[in-house]
């Protein structure tokens, strides 16, 4: 990483340090290169004549320190009370939603303690005489298909196109500006861009000259393709600036000795590129996996409903699950949140664990 | 499994090996016996590697216009009637430039409105997370405290949760401020959309890891000159991380005008809700036909992802570092 030589270079001017060494101060203090603290030699004005103690106290810097511990919290204070209002007791409150019967959000009641409502997501349980099931046959299949399909799609290609990005000589800003467009974007309005171009009438059935109906009133099926296409473009920007950045990072003298050996392409990509990169890759793959496990602007910008006609559901993920039933059903909204942040949780845990053997830091 | 091969580059790892004697009458050891002069060899080279080079940029075009391709046939589409859009032959360019498209969506779809909005909790709420981000990120790259580590290492765990936790929690945190329901105020959906969106942890341990970089020497400096901590951080700290702190800016606005969900739940009104939602919220239908008119629509998505554009030209660099370090969306 070339961060320090970066502030070296990014820092804007250093006028604002000259300006501000120029006030001197009135009292002497010396830097002791030993013990590696300041002595401050501080004159006392309150010192009386013929009540004098001392007329200097010395002090290092490191009491100073400890003695201004509570100003610390001070600085800590405001970004402290909104994380414990609005990141930590939401986890832990969210959890106890999950497990109380009969909540009711606008009042805070509810009558007791209970697993039901996983059982009903899960649908398990039946909830007023009727079994749920949308979340366990389509919530739940179509976020393990997004995150399976999508997450090595995008990042084979974008490891392709960051490779020979990087292989090129002219043109390599232009065309690294041109694949970061998409992350500039709103996703609900390219998204509608999408179901455009994806129209039945569109320029993607006239270009292929078929008649496939991809976004209204399409089948479970077809609607699959425009919303994996736009999950992969839109991801794409974002893995080829980390890609890029690792590639150029690599040292030029294991590709000089592997042409001294006479490796041929593939072998150099595959024997070390990809090695190389692999913390790169290892990144990337575990952001994108909790990223594509959320997956939910898309489904909107593309579709604008839980599925491709209104009261259809068989585009619902978990996420969508859990923002369509945030209001009528708090508690069942809390299961499917908690129920995500365990597969999440799993995933992640699986992912670091492949990555102690495999990757090479 | 590539283990091997890679330590088999380094210098240290290289045995020397005696080759044992065998019959090596076979091998072709000149290149004159090969039949092929160094020149012809080198020609070869040569046109091999102007192949692979034609070959990645043609690749490489194609990858970009498809990439491209989206935003071109939404502009184009923005200036077409709505019958070239849905006529069997696709044209490339409208035939007619229909740009009183985009005058139609300035009156149906409150472009104003939104955008107001929009802007209004993008300045604040940015506003509101550069003083907790520097203040949080000095305590934690310059100060000493008790607890420092455990506290930080309790903000970088709640990074590792989905965010979706937490929003089920705050909406109910804020409708008991009595910041959402019936008889919302315009100025209860701006706090509502600003106060849980004031901290990030992300930047603050992006910012404390640009703090640490900045050499101690100066901090101890200030300190033989009888500064404060307050004015060092104001006057040396924030100065030294302007990028990142531009980043976080840029960033930080751009995740405000992508925002969908959270102003979807929290605002009763369609007039308090912010860009993504009147883009989506809004039916762009052709008040003759009764039909959804995709000129209409096209224009309204120009109108919403022009402003990004303007930003990414202008701030290219920022954004661009700011993305690789982050890593996150908004």
């Amino acid at each position: 990483m070339a961060t320090v030589n970066e502030f070296k270079t990014e820092t804007p001017s250093l006028t604002a340090v000259n300006d501000f060494f120029l006030e001197r101060p009135t009292y002497k203090e010396g830097y002791d290169q030993e013990t590696n603290t300041v002595i401050r030699l501080v004159s006392s004005k309150r010192n009386k004549p013929g009540k004098e103690k001392k007329a200097y106290k010395v002090t290092g810097i490191d009491d100073v320190a400890a003695k201004n511990n509570w100003k610390a919290w001070l600085y800590l204070a405001p970004a402290l009370i909104l994380v414990v209002i609005f990141l930590i007791y939401p986890l832990i409150n969210t959890i106890f939603i999950s497990f109380l019967k009969d909540y009711s959000y606008v009042t805070g009641s509810f009558s007791g303690m209970t697993f039901e409502n996983f059982g009903i997501i899960l649908g398990l349980t039946p909830y007023n005489g009727v079994y749920e099931t949308n979340f366990v046959k389509y919530a739940i299949p179509n976020t393990f298909i997004i995150v399976f399909l999508t997450v090595p799609i995008s990042t084979l290609i974008a490891l392709m196109i960051s490779v020979w990005l990087n292989s090129i000589k002219w043109f390599q800003k232009f065309l690294q500006i041109v694949f970061f467009l998409p992350y500039v974007t709103n996703a609900i309005a390219v998204g509608m861009v999408f179901s455009v171009l994806f129209d039945e009438h569109g320029i993607i059935n006239y270009m292929f000259n078929s008649n496939i109906v991809w976004i209204y009133a399409a089948t479970r099926e077809h609607a699959m393709v425009p919303l994996m296409l736009y999950i992969v473009w839109s991801s794409l920007p974002f893995k080829i600036l980390i890609f890029l950045s690792g590639l150029q990072g690599i040292d030029k003298q294991y590709y000089q000795a592997a042409k001294v050996d006479a490796a041929s392409s593939t072998k150099i990509l595959w024997r070390i590129t990809v090695p190389l990169m692999s913390p790169q890759i290892m990144y990337i793959v575990i952001t994108s996996f909790i990223g594509a496990f959320k997956e939910y602007t898309a489904i909107v910008g593309l579709f604008n409903n839980p599925g491709t006609t209104p009261g259809d559901y068989s585009l619902y993920t978990i996420v969508y699950y859990i923002y369509d039933n945030l209001n009528s059903h708090t508690t069942f909204a809390a299961a499917a949140a908690v129920f995500l942040f365990i597969i999440i949780l799993v995933f992640t845990f699986i992912q670091l664990g492949v990555s102690k053997k495999r990757v090479h830091y | 499994m590539s283990n091997e091969n890679l330590n088999a580059i380094e210098p240290q790892n290289v045995k020397v090996y005696t080759v044992p004697k065998m019959d090596t009458s076979h091998i072709v050891l000149s290149l004159e016996e090969s039949s092929r002069s160094v020149a012809a060899i080198q020609r070869r080279e040569k046109i091999g590697g102007i192949i692979t080079t034609i070959l990645t940029y043609v690749i490489l075009l194609a990858l970009a216009l498809i990439v491209v391709f989206p935003f071109y046939w939404m502009i184009i589409t923005s200036l077409k009637t709505n019958e070239e859009v849905i006529q069997s032959n696709q044209t490339l360019f409208p035939s007619i430039v229909m740009w009183s498209n985009y005058v139609f969506v300035f009156q149906e779809f409150k472009f104003g409105t939104f955008l107001g909005n929009t802007i209004v909790v993008a300045i604040f709420s940015t506003l509101g997370t550069l003083l907790t981000t520097v203040l949080a990120a000095y305590a934690f790259a310059r100060l000493e405290f008790k607890g420092r580590e455990a506290v930080f290492l309790i903000f970088l765990m709640t990074m590792m949760i989905p965010g979706e936790m937490m929003v089920i929690s705050n909406y109910i945190t804020v409708a008991s401020f009595g910041w959402i329901g019936s008889g919302q105020t315009l100025l209860n959906a701006y706090l509502s959309m600003i106060v849980p969106f004031v901290v990030s942890v992300f930047y603050i341990y992006l910012l404390r890891q640009n703090f640490k970089q900045i050499p101690n020497e100066l901090y101890l400096a200030a300190k033989v000159d009888g500064k404060s901590d307050w004015s060092f951080l104001w006057k040396v700290m924030v100065p030294l991380a302007a990028p990142t702190l531009i980043s976080i800016c840029i960033l930080k606005f751009m995740g405000t005008w992508n925002s969908y969900v959270w102003p979807n739940l929290v605002t009763n009104s369609e007039s308090y809700r912010l860009i993504s939602n009147g883009l989506r919220g809004s039916s762009f239908t052709d008040p003759d036909t009764g039909r959804t008119n995709f000129g209409y629509q096209m224009a309204g998505t120009v109108l919403v992802t022009v402003p990004l554009f303007l930003l990414f030209v202008i701030f290219r660099k920022y954004i661009m570092r700011g993305v690789g370090r982050a890593g996150i969306k908004g």
